[in-house]
This record gives structure tokens, sequence and C-alpha cells, in this order.
């Protein structure tokens, strides 16, 4: 059986020394995970005329606009992020409980279905605008380009800044702000000087996370018709003869790169806040007085456009849907099942490769068990655009017949759901591994048990129910992807979210809101399963 | 007489061997280390350490931490493979040529966190190690030990449900089930208060003797090591420094090392001259030292002193002072004071709270021991073999 197999390779390490079997099997996994980045390089260095390219106006612009967004998203979020945070850990703020959790939830709401909603709701000929149009109001602003983009992202990006933040507050040791107003300070000179040092790594690791989001974002700029890297790869990829091959392959290395940038500032701002060790969190609010409804008010602008509209732009959609319709588009069932069977394979793949990675950087301190647990998180750099490109590359290059006749793309797209969410299985499975103390299968030893019982009957039920909810995570996840599932799919195989994506951009909306519903259902599961796993408490 | 003059038999062995071996019980050796050596990289954790146990004996390795004997015990569970030297158990070499892996050997190891399998229960912890019984038989022994232990009300609890005190038992328990020829005990109280450490220890000792086990433990406490062991091995720096009963390895230590950790020592200067040796507190009769050969007349020793073996007090009218109180704590029942003498030496006194002898006032520190005491050859680290060795 393969869990034995494995089990005698993982512990068989009484020296101290590395385990060779287990060291081969998390370096072959490492290997696999890091290969789609070489298909990137290889890609871009293969194109013609690299160097033009890279200064082409195109590429400038693109390069322009994303920095501009990501900026501004960026912002925004902290805008919004970090004032919510403040007014539902320390102030008197009417309904804080139902404010902590309404202000995460649209971290639920996967962007692209925010997108549409947005388009359908304020775009031209879209909802608002057929209400008004018995006022003599005959177009609003547009919805598209920057703005747009910009405002529908950093409504489903800035609970990462209103989280972080907010866990911040909550961990800081509140005495600190009294010992401040003892010394003089009022309530502002304190937060300026003691609150706000003390938040700000956890708020930059916050605004981190947003940057790389909205980096890797496809579908919201794609229905914003906002050129940015990976709208302008995706458009341009199919288009070999019009150079677009090439362009693609430029541009996912850029993106990579500058992914890859913020991804080591972010590694570096994350955890390097200082948290109290039991922190006394005993706080006296602060009363808002009048304000207070002011401030309700501002918190209710948020919920409202983040998630009122989107739930009643679907609701109506769904209205729209019940009207007859012809059989193509109607909801099938197969949208279903084939999402939950990529969605599983996906989970159990991420599951298998986690345990030796995780295991092996949990149980041996050694520099290279670092390095290939680091090597899992290459699916953080790697945006799912640039992701499905490469192996479409891989595929179509070294497939021969069996990518023409569309066998390999399944696995293909598998795999990429794989890298792409690796590092949320393998943080769950280090994590659970660290917990189970190196005496515990040392005793199963001494009590008889042989390396391969001892992992079976001791270490494996120990760890099992961290792996799975790192499946649990993985599946839940790959199920809301969009670029590399519409990338990699055979013709003919349709999922959920390819099915909002079509049903949507063919003019049939009705046909998008199951799905979309469905789609938010599973969302709200994988939200749900990580908070617990990080131990959110909306007090 | 000291202890070891006691020794009833042995004589026809030769002299090397008898030293350390004097004091054990007898029975055929169960595990014997011959020469062990353990490193990690250039540092030399275990350095040629040799020392066996007998049947149905508790040995006790005493030492701070860090001297090794941790791994020592890693070492004949299996858990760690020697760089060196042998390991027998019952006379079959278990690592050295041959490496058995630890479920083979038949030792039980009591770890120092306990290592109970939190996803199961008491029961289920006790008979982990029974699985090649019969479903019947492995219900009777599990029953026959969770009485021994005294927990039979909490065999169906989970590990975390249980207090520290009771999954020490259990984790004894269900080292004990299969029977092992040994038994291993890492730091045993460690993980308990203070109050629960001392009821532990006699508890424990009271089990492992009904048992009939041949144990090791392992502590850095030396009144644990007294209280429990039938011999304490005192080790240092990865080797071994002496062997003995708890009286023997306390009352002639065989070097500077053993005489400081166990009841802090402190050392008079003296130079021997005839059958008195002169020191700083007056003269000490030489039958007053222990085995103190003849051919150390006119050298300097180190003669041993416990603050329970001298004590000091304010000069009578026609006596001389030989020192000075630098020093005094005060704990409770009793008073610490440190004196420097007149020689130089610093040495520590022990009074019942009652004598008050005031700070930095003269005083005069006279003998009270009224058993032999311990010398070193100066500049030496262990005491010279003896002449009865």
């Amino acid at each position: 059986m393969a869990t034995t197999d494995l089990a005698a390779v993982l512990e068989r390490d009484e020296d101290g020394a590395l385990p060779v079997g287990l060291t081969l099997l998390a370096g072959a996994i490492a290997a696999a995970v890091l290969s789609p980045l070489v298909w990137v390089v290889a890609n871009a260095l293969e194109a013609d005329g690299a160097v033009s390219l890279l200064t082409a106006p195109t590429t400038v612009e693109v390069f322009i606009n994303s920095s501009v967004l990501v900026a501004g998203v960026t912002l925004g979020s902290l805008v919004v992020g970090v004032p919510t945070a403040f007014l539902t850990v320390r102030t008197d703020l009417p309904f804080k409980r139902g404010f902590s959790v309404l202000l995460a939830m649209p971290l639920v709401i996967p962007s692209y279905i925010g997108a549409f909603a947005f388009v359908s709701a304020f775009g031209p000929r879209g909802t608002v605008q057929g209400v008004l149009e018995p006022y003599g109001i005959e177009s609003l602003p547009s919805i598209y380009g920057l703005l747009g983009t910009v405002l529908v992202l950093t409504l489903y990006t800035y609970p990462y800044v209103f989280l972080t933040t907010r866990a911040a507050l909550k961990s800081m040791d509140t005495t600190l702000v009294d010992a401040a107003r003892t010394l003089g300070h009022g309530r502002r000179e304190a937060f300026r000087r003691v609150t706000a040092p003390q938040i700000r790594p956890a708020v930059a690791a916050g605004a981190l996370l947003v940057a790389l989001y909205t980096l890797s974002d496809f579908g919201t700029p794609s229905i914003m018709r906002y050129n940015v890297f990976t709208s302008v790869i995706y458009s341009v990829y199919g288009d070999v003869l019009g150079g677009g091959r090439d362009l693609a392959a430029m541009l996912s290395l850029q993106l990579v790169v500058v992914t890859t940038i913020i991804l080591a500032i972010e590694s570096r701002v994350r955890g390097s806040g200082v948290t109290a060790e039991s922190p006394n969190t005993r706080t006296t609010l602060i009363r808002l007085g009048r304000w207070r409804w002011v401030a309700v008010a501002a918190c209710l602008v948020v919920v409202v456009a983040a998630l009122v509209v989107p739930l009643t732009v679907l609701t109506s959609w769904l209205a729209q849907a019940g009207q007859p319709t012809t059989g193509r588009l109607a909801f099938e069932l197969s949208y279903v099942t084939n999402s939950v069977a990529v969605a599983t394979a996906a989970a159990l793949v991420s599951a298998l490769a986690a345990l030796p990675l995780a295991y092996f950087a949990a149980r041996h301190n050694s520099r290279l068990a670092s390095l290939f647990e680091r090597a899992s998180y290459v699916g953080y750099a790697v945006p799912g655009v640039v992701m499905g490109l490469a192996l479409v590359y891989f595929g179509s290059t070294y497939g021969g017949w069996l990518y023409r006749n569309g066998l390999i793309l399944l696995p293909l797209l598998v795999f990429a759901y794989v890298v792409r969410f690796l590092p949320q299985a393998v943080g769950s499975a280090r994590t659970s591994v660290q917990q189970v103390s190196g005496r515990l299968p040392e005793a199963a030893r001494t009590l008889g048990r042989t390396p391969t019982g001892a992992f079976r009957d001791v270490t494996l039920p120990l760890v099992a129910p961290g792996i799975a909810a790192g499946a649990a995570l993985v599946f839940l996840t790959t199920m809301k992807e969009l670029p590399a599932t519409l990338m990699l799919r055979p013709a003919g195989f349709s999922t959920l979210v390819t099915r909002v994506w079509t049903a949507y951009g063919s003019g049939y909306v009705g046909q998008a809101a199951l799905p979309a519903f469905v789609l938010l259902l599973v969302s709200g599961l994988s939200m749900l399963l990580i908070l617990r796993m990080e131990g959110y408490d909306v007090e | 007489m000291s202890s070891e003059l006691r020794e009833p038999d042995g004589d026809d062995r030769n002299a090397e061997s008898q030293r350390d071996e004097q004091d054990e019980p007898s029975g055929h050796p169960v595990l014997e280390l011959d020469g062990v050596t353990k490193r990690y990289g250039n540092a030399t954790v275990i350095d040629d350490l040799s020392v066996s146990v007998r049947e149905g004996e508790l040995l006790t390795l005493l030492g701070p931490s860090g001297c090794g004997k941790t791994t020592t015990l890693r070492l004949i569970a299996g858990l760690e493979r020697p760089s060196g030297g042998e390991i027998r158990l019952n006379g079959r070499a278990v690592s050295g040529e041959t490496f058995e892996p630890p479920e083979v050997r038949d030792v039980g190891v009591v770890f120092q966190e306990f290592a109970l399998f939190p996803h199961l229960t008491a029961r289920e912890n006790i008979a982990f190690g029974l699985d090649e019984m019969d479903e019947t038989a492995r219900t009777d022994r599990v029953d026959e030990l969770l009485e021994l232990v005294g927990l039979v009300d909490h065999g169906e609890k989970q590990p975390g449900e249980l207090s520290g005190g009771q999954q020490q038992r259990v984790a004894l328990a269900r080292s004990l089930a299969p029977e092992p020829h040994l038994l291993l005990l890492d730091e045993p109280f460690s993980n308990l208060d203070v109050d629960l450490r001392v009821e532990m220890r006699e508890e424990v000792r009271s089990i492992l003797k009904e048992a009939g086990v041949t144990a090791i433990s392992v502590t850095h406490d030396q009144e644990e090591a007294m209280s429990i062991s039938d011999r304490v091995a005192v080790m240092y720096e990865g080797q071994l420094e002496q062997v003995g009963t708890p009286e023997a390895v306390f009352q002639q230590p065989r070097s500077r090392f053993v005489a400081s950790f166990l009841g802090h020592a402190s050392f008079l200067s003296g130079r021997v001259e005839g059958d008195v040796v002169a020191t700083g507190i007056g003269d000490i009769p030489t039958t007053s030292i222990d085995g103190l050969a003849p051919e150390y007349d006119g050298t300097d020793i180190d003669v041993m002193v416990r603050p329970d073996d001298v004590t000091a007090r304010r000069p009578a009218p026609d006596e001389l002072a030989n020192g000075e109180v630098v020093h005094r704590r005060y704990l409770g029942p009793t008073v610490l004071y440190r004196v420097r003498l007149d020689s130089g030496d610093v040495v520590g006194c022990m009074h019942n709270h009652a004598e008050e002898v005031p700070l930095d006032e003269p005083v005069t520190v006279s003998l009270a021991a009224e058993h032999d005491l311990a010398w070193f050859p100066r500049g030496s680290h262990n005491r010279p073999r003896r002449a009865d060795d």
C-alpha cells in the first residue's frame, strides 16, 4: 500500500541524518512544482525580439496600467480596511459583532462575480440606468476602465487589511495606550506614537496581500475592460500569427518577477510585528458619541456596496432564469460534477504532495528541507493565467498526440491547481506535523512498533485532521479558480466557473445565476474553514 | 568504618574492576555499556562510557543538564546509534557492530513529557504495546496495570483529561505493560509540581519494586537521585565520574566535581604532618581522614567539608578566632554562613536558626563531623585509589 511504503521512507532516521528516501521524494515534488516557472522563463527566452517586446508601447502601457491599478486598490483597501478594523475593535460602534462578520464577508465573493454584478447593475443599459431612464438619464459615468476596476477590486480585497489590522489591534497590549495616556498624551497622540507603530507591520502585510491579489487577478480587469498583465496575456495568447504568443510569454515573465518581488517583501514584513506574550486585552472602548451614527453609516455603505449590490443582482438574474430557456444553456448537473471531480483530484494530489514536504520541513531542521518547503510556495508567485499559459505551451510542445486529442489537458489542469494551491495544503500539514511531538513515534517504537507501524498508528491519525483541512481548503479554492480553468479545460468540458463566464459573456445572465450562487456557497465554506483554522473571533 | 569497607566479598577480583562494582546487588547484568561514545559532528556528547546494571536494581544517572545523560538513555533504547563502543542487553549485543532497532529491544521508556498518545484513552495507551496478546489477555493485563498504578476508575479518559500525576502513572503503566527487560525513565518527575514530585517519587519507586523491573532513571536533581536509587551514577561532560550507592557517592566522592555537585562541599587546604593534617581550623588527626595513605605524609591535600561538618561560633575567652563571617543566608530552619578563614579558604557552615553569629565578626570554626572526611591531593581532580582497593 502506498501509505505504508511512504511511511517506511519517512521515518527511517535514527541517526539524525537526512533520510535518503524522504529527501528524494520531497526533492522530486519540489522540482515538479517549480517546473512551470521553467516554462515561463524558457518561453520568454524563445520569444522573437525579446528586447524590443520588452520596450514595446503595449508592454510599457500594461506595466503602467498594472502599477496604477495595484497602487489604487492597495490605497483604497487601506482607506476602507484600517478605519473599519479600528471601529470594530476599539470603539463602542453599535452592532459591532454584526459588522465584524459582515465587513469580512466580501472575501467570500469571488471578485469576478462581483465585477459581473457591478457591470450588470451600473454598466450601459444596466439595471440602474434602466430604472433611471424615465427620468431622462441616458447614461451613467462609465463603470469600465481604471476607476471601476479599482472600485470592484477594493471592495473584494480590503478584508485582507481589515482582518490583519483587527488581529494586530486585538493582540496589542492595551496597557501600552494607558501608559501613554498617563504620560501626558491625548488619544490622538497616543494612537500616533504607540498604537500606529505597533499595528504597522500587520497593516503592511494586509496591504501586500491586497497588492498580490490585485496583480494576479484575471477576472475583474478582463470584465471591466482594463488592460493589465493578466487580461492582456489572456487576450493575446491565442494569437499565434500576430506574435501574441511572444508578447504573452514576455508579459508572463514580467508579471512573475513583479509578483515575486511583492511576495519577498511580504514574507519580510510578516512576523516582524511585536505581539505581547499574554496581551492585556481589557480595554476601555473609545466612546464615539454623536459620531457613532456616522460610523455606522460608513460601515453600512461598505457592506451595501460589497454585499447587497451583487446579491441583489444575482437574485434578479435568478428571476430571469426562471423563464423557460433552451437546452444548451440550461443548468446542467454535469457542471457541478465536473467542478467537484477536478477539485477532488486537486485536493487529493495536494494532500499527498504536501505530507512529505511538510513532514520533511517540520522534522528536519536542515537547509534542504526549508528550501523544498519554500519551493512549494511558488504557487503564490505564479498567477493562474501565467500557470495556464505555461502549461498550454508545455502541452503543445511536448504533449504530441496526447495534446492534440485533448487527453493531457485534464491532468495538466489538475497539476495547475495543485501547484497554485499547494501552499495552503503544505501550511496546514506543516502546522499539524509540528504539533505532534517527536517523542510520540519514539514511544511507539519502544512499545514494539516498526517505523511504519509507528507512523500508521500514531503520527498519521494525529496529523490527519490537519491534512484533511488543507485538502478541503484546496478543494474549495479550486472550485472557484477561473483563468487556468478557462485555458486548460478540454473542449466541451465545463465547470461552474466556466459556466458563469460563458453565460455572462454570451449575454444570458440568467444562466449564470445558479452556478454563481453555488460558487458563493463554496466560497463561504472555504472562508469559514480559514477563519476557524486561524482562530478568528468576532468579539 | 566507611561503607566501602563493609564490602563483603569480591576480594578475589582485581582491584580495577572491584571499585565500580562494589555495593552492587548480586544478579546477572541486564545491561552493559562498554566504552560507548556518541559524537554529533565534532562535539563528543558521550565519551567512553562503561557501566552495567544488575537485575532488579534501580540505577540513576545523575548530572547537570548537558552532561549526556538523556543521550545515554536514548542510546540504550535504540533511539540513537552510538558512534563507538558496544551496548549489551542480557549479554546480547544490540548496538555496536550490529544495530537492533528500538522495537525489538524489549526496553520500556517513560519519556520526560510522558508522550501519551493524545488520540487514545488511558486504557488504549496502556494496551498499545500488547497487540500480540489476544483480546482477553490484553484486557486482563491492562486491568492489572491500572490497579498497580491506582487508576482503575480513569481507564476510559483521554490523556488531556488526566492530571500531571495521573498522566505520569499511565505512562509508567504503558511502559511496564509488555514486561520489558529494562525500563528507562527520562527526568520522570520534572514535569510535575514540586509537591507532587516528592509524593510521586515514593510511589514510582514502590511500583517499580513491586513490578520487580530493572530500571535506569535520569535526573539532575540530587535529592531525587539519592532518595529513589539503589545506585547512583554521576555523570559530567559525557563521562562517568562515579558509580555507587547513594551513601558511598555522597560520603566518599571520588572527584571534586562529585563532591561539589552533591551537597555544596568546600575544601580546607591542609598539609599532612605525621599523624595530623594541619588546616586553617587547626590540626585534624589523620585517623579522621578517610583512607589517607602514609605515602602522603608531608604533602599538600584538600580536605572536603560540607556545611553540616563544621560550625562557627564566637571564640571562647581563651580561644583565638580563625576566621570571619562574610556572608549569611537565612533559610528558615537553618542559617548558612560563609566564613573566610585566616588561611584564605572559604567554608560554608550550616547552623540551627537559633545559633546567631554576627556578620563581620571574628569567629572560631571547628570540626563537628562524626564521620571520616574525604580528601583530594592538591591539584588533582580525582581521589587516589585507596590502599585497600
